[in-house]
């Protein structure tokens, strides 16, 4: 312990300790931009300067140890006018359009410029007018609003190890960008979105086209359906002043309804749905020597960058579509012919937590007959746009239930929103196919929680099954190298792209801490805690599907319209 | 590309006949410090950094080919299109700036309509920047495949141009 002065007031801190953590840790503010938390400080932005005393220049704080006896001023009239000094210089070729940028409200550079009463352009950098990188399905750059902070591309080399950016060039020349400056979508990027959940500008964000969604919703001849995902309901309400990690299901229904979809379903119901699929591919592989250990595929980022940077492991991956396809699946191939509609007439929307989502379905092997499983895909943060775009309050709306037959669920099934989750509901589901009889303990501490790489040993019936619970690409990568080394304790592996999994996709709403995301993920589990069902294969409606039309897991029909098949991809330069 | 077209001396780091490959197999180690010394083989080699040399280099030491071009664009050394028929290579050492090469080289951008680093549409220039050549008493000097201009004004830089695209027609 050491002991500190910060504004002529006495502060405890580790020695060793970066003077940022113990700044944020008494609550007192200092702008960053370049910061990222739980990584190492590059220094490269200088806004979080502060004086200390004895040392001539100005400090980085993210990046200067703290020992005893130091003297600190983080609010100098000295410190202030170099960050401002530092806001004005970003500004000086940033371009003025924030009327207009997606990141209105919510961006980091405008913020700190009101704070620090930047009110004119002082200095006028060269003018430039990049072209956007709208070559992506997921993910559009705009390369004029990069402040070069290097967090994008922190998080794709080192929490995803794909690396599908970095600087190119130097001095005013300096860019991100893919490799040889060209498009994302030739690049080896995987969609997860990562990079848009860093980013402090409107730099980087999703792909964003409401247009065929509004002309569905408007055209007397089309049923419209939404399908919420699991990790959707824990994050949307913090958009409209909820508290985080509060579960808006039933207000988001209703929102839903008032936007106008004809029908609301719960992609939750589509997991349930996956867990008995994939549990029956399991142990069938377990039975019957298949390709072990297997790994989950309902992450596309993930499936993505197995099939661009592992294509040896491919049949490792199960064959199950993702819950998000699956539900468009059985919505346009069973639910219409309840309903006596045309699939053709179902316009199917989906909201997901993800910008791989958008990548994932158009993809043509989702195609069946001609049909998409999923028109079109928007991210949390996007429904959020739509929601105020006609001046709805969600926090005010009365809750309502999801429609049936699909707006079902067991909590199993909205566990998928967190790391360990699906892992968690398969292992209760497998264990009951197995045996006949549920799990004493059907909450699996092991794989809960935010920690990159979970493992545990489950008996089921009898047999020891080692599973683990992946995510983070670099993780991913981690776990897949050990595997190809020769590990063989493990037998089922759930990987997901985003660090904490969908609660902290690439499509949820920015600037959440790591506390954030705690919340979220405890939002998930105090669902499950108090679920009147909490295992998938008693989801009711589920085993209407499977008694009416789909027969039993992994029939032909399923195969048909619930599994997939992957292939080798490489980047196109 | 026949190798007289292009400048042997020793400035612009004679390209021979090898291939990425060959000068791949000469750092077998798959080394992450050699990818400089890797790059600047293979653009001696080859004249310049393609797309493909950058994505085997890449490939040769499993580095992300984001990495290897970000590296590769840090340095000016390295040019990304092949080298044109004719080299020019503008002096911007002190002697040369003082006597006017910041007004040629606009000249030659503004005539070529190529940036440094870059080659004209027509394959016939390509354009680069040398920090001293050694020849300060001819300031302000251009050398086109290794052939000196001395005392170049930019006015007379539209002519210096026109005697190597008569070259070029004539064979
Ligand atoms: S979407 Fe993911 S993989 Fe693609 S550039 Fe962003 S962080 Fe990297
Ligand atoms: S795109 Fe965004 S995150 Fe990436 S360097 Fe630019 S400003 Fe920073
Ligand atoms: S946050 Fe400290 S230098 Fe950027």
């Amino acid at each position: 312990m050491s002991t500190i002065e910060v504004n002529g007031r006495t502060v405890q801190a580790d020695a060793g300790e970066m003077l940022l953590t113990v700044l944020r840790r008494e609550g007192i503010y200092v702008p960053t931009l370049c910061h990222m938390e739980d990584m190492l400080p590059t220094g490269a932005c200088r806004l979080c300067v502060v004086e200390v005393e004895g040392i001539p220049g100005l400090v980085p704080s993210c990046a200067f140890p703290v020992s005893e006896g130091q003297k600190i001023q983080t609010h100098s009239p000295r410190a202030v006018r170099a960050r401002k000094t530092i806001i004005e210089l970003l500004l000086a070729n940033h371009p003025d359009d924030c009327l207009y940028c997606a990141r209105n409200g919510e961006c980091d550079l405008q913020d700190m410029s009101s704070e620090l009463g930047v009110r004119q352009r002082r200095y006028s950098g060269a003018h430039w007018e990049p072209k956007l990188d709208l070559s992506s399905v997921s993910i559009v750059r705009d390369p004029a609003k990069c402040i070069l902070c290097g967090r994008c591309v922190r998080v794709c080399e080192e929490v995803q190890s794909v690396a599908a950016i970095d600087f190119t060039g130097r001095g005013t020349d300096s860019r991100v960008a893919p490799a040889f400056g060209a498009g994302l979508n030739v690049s080896n990027c995987v969609d997860c979105g990562q990079c848009i959940r860093v980013c402090p500008t409107g730099a980087l964000t999703e792909q964003s086209r409401f247009k065929n969604i509004f002309d569905a919703i408007h055209n007397p001849d089309k049923v419209v359906v939404v399908q919420h995902a699991p990790a959707v309901s824990v994050t949307i309400g913090e958009q409209f002043g909820l508290k985080t990690g509060t579960d808006a299901a039933g207000v988001l229904n209703a929102t839903l309804r008032r936007l106008g979809f004809d029908y609301v379903f719960d992609t939750s119901f589509s997991a349930d749905l996956t867990v008995l699929e994939e549990g029956s591919e399991l142990l069938d592989r377990i039975k019957n020597g298949g390709t072990l250990p297997m790994f989950t595929s309902c992450c596309p980022a993930w499936v993505d960058f197995v099939e661009l940077e592992y294509p040896d492991m491919i049949g490792h991956l199960s064959s199950c579509k993702s819950p998000q396809q699956m539900l468009g699946a059985v919505t346009k191939r069973w639910w219409s012919k309840k309903m006596g509609l045309e699939p053709e007439k179902i316009f199917m929307v989906s909201i997901m937590p993800c910008t791989a989502k958008k990548f994932e379905a158009q993809l043509p092997e989702m195609m069946h007959e001609g049909l998409v499983d999923v028109d079109a895909v928007i991210t949390t943060r996007e429904l959020a746009r739509i929601i105020r775009l006609r001046g709805l309050d969600l926090a005010n709306m009365t809750p309502v239930e999801a429609d049936n037959p699909f707006g079902e669920r067991s909590s199993s099934g909205k566990l998928f929103g967190a790391s360990g989750g699906v892992m968690e509901a398969a292992v209760r589901t497998a264990h009951f196919m197995v045996t006949g009889k549920e799990l004493k303990m059907p909450r699996l501490q092991a794989v809960r929680g935010l920690d990159g790489i979970k493992e545990a040993k489950i008996d089921v019936g009898g047999i020891e099954v080692g599973v683990a619970a992946v995510s983070g690409l670099a993780n991913a990568r981690k776990l897949v190298e050990d595997i190809k080394a020769g590990r063989k304790d493990i037998h089922f592996i759930e990987f997901m792209a985003c660090p904490g999994g969908c609660i902290n996709g690439g499509g949820q709403p920015i600037r959440a801490d790591h506390d954030a995301v705690k919340a979220r993920m405890q939002a998930l589990y105090n669902i499950d805690k108090d679920a009147p069902v909490r295992y998938a294969h008693d989801n009711e409606y589920l085993k209407k599907l499977y008694d009416e039309f789909l027969g039993e897991p992994l029939s032909e029909r399923s195969h048909e319209l619930l599994h997939t098949t992957y292939g080798r991809r490489q980047a196109e330069y | 590309m026949s190798t007289t077209d292009v400048s042997t001396n020793d400035i612009v780091g004679a390209p021979v006949a090898t291939t990425v490959e060959d000068v791949l197999s000469r750092f077998s180690g798959g080394n992450r410090e050699d990818l400089i010394p890797i790059l600047q083989a293979v653009q001696n080699s080859t004249g310049h950094l393609s797309r493909e040399s950058v994505l085997a280099v890449a490939r040769h030491l499993n580095l992300p080919p984001s990495k290897v071009y970000g590296v590769a664009t840090f340095y000016n050394q390295f040019r990304f299109q092949p080298l044109g028929k004719y080299h020019i290579q503008v002096c911007r050492g002190t002697a040369c700036h003082v006597k006017g090469s910041a007004a040629v080289l606009e000249s030659l951008k503004r005539i070529l309509k190529v940036e440094e680093g870059q080659t004209t549409k027509d394959k016939l220039f390509s354009l680069e920047v040398v920090a001293c050549i050694g020849a300060c008493g001819l300031a302000p000097v251009i050398s086109i495949n290794g052939e000196f201009h001395a005392g170049v004004a930019p006015d007379r830089v539209a002519g210096i141009l026109n005697v190597y695209r008569r070259r070029a027609k004539n064979g």
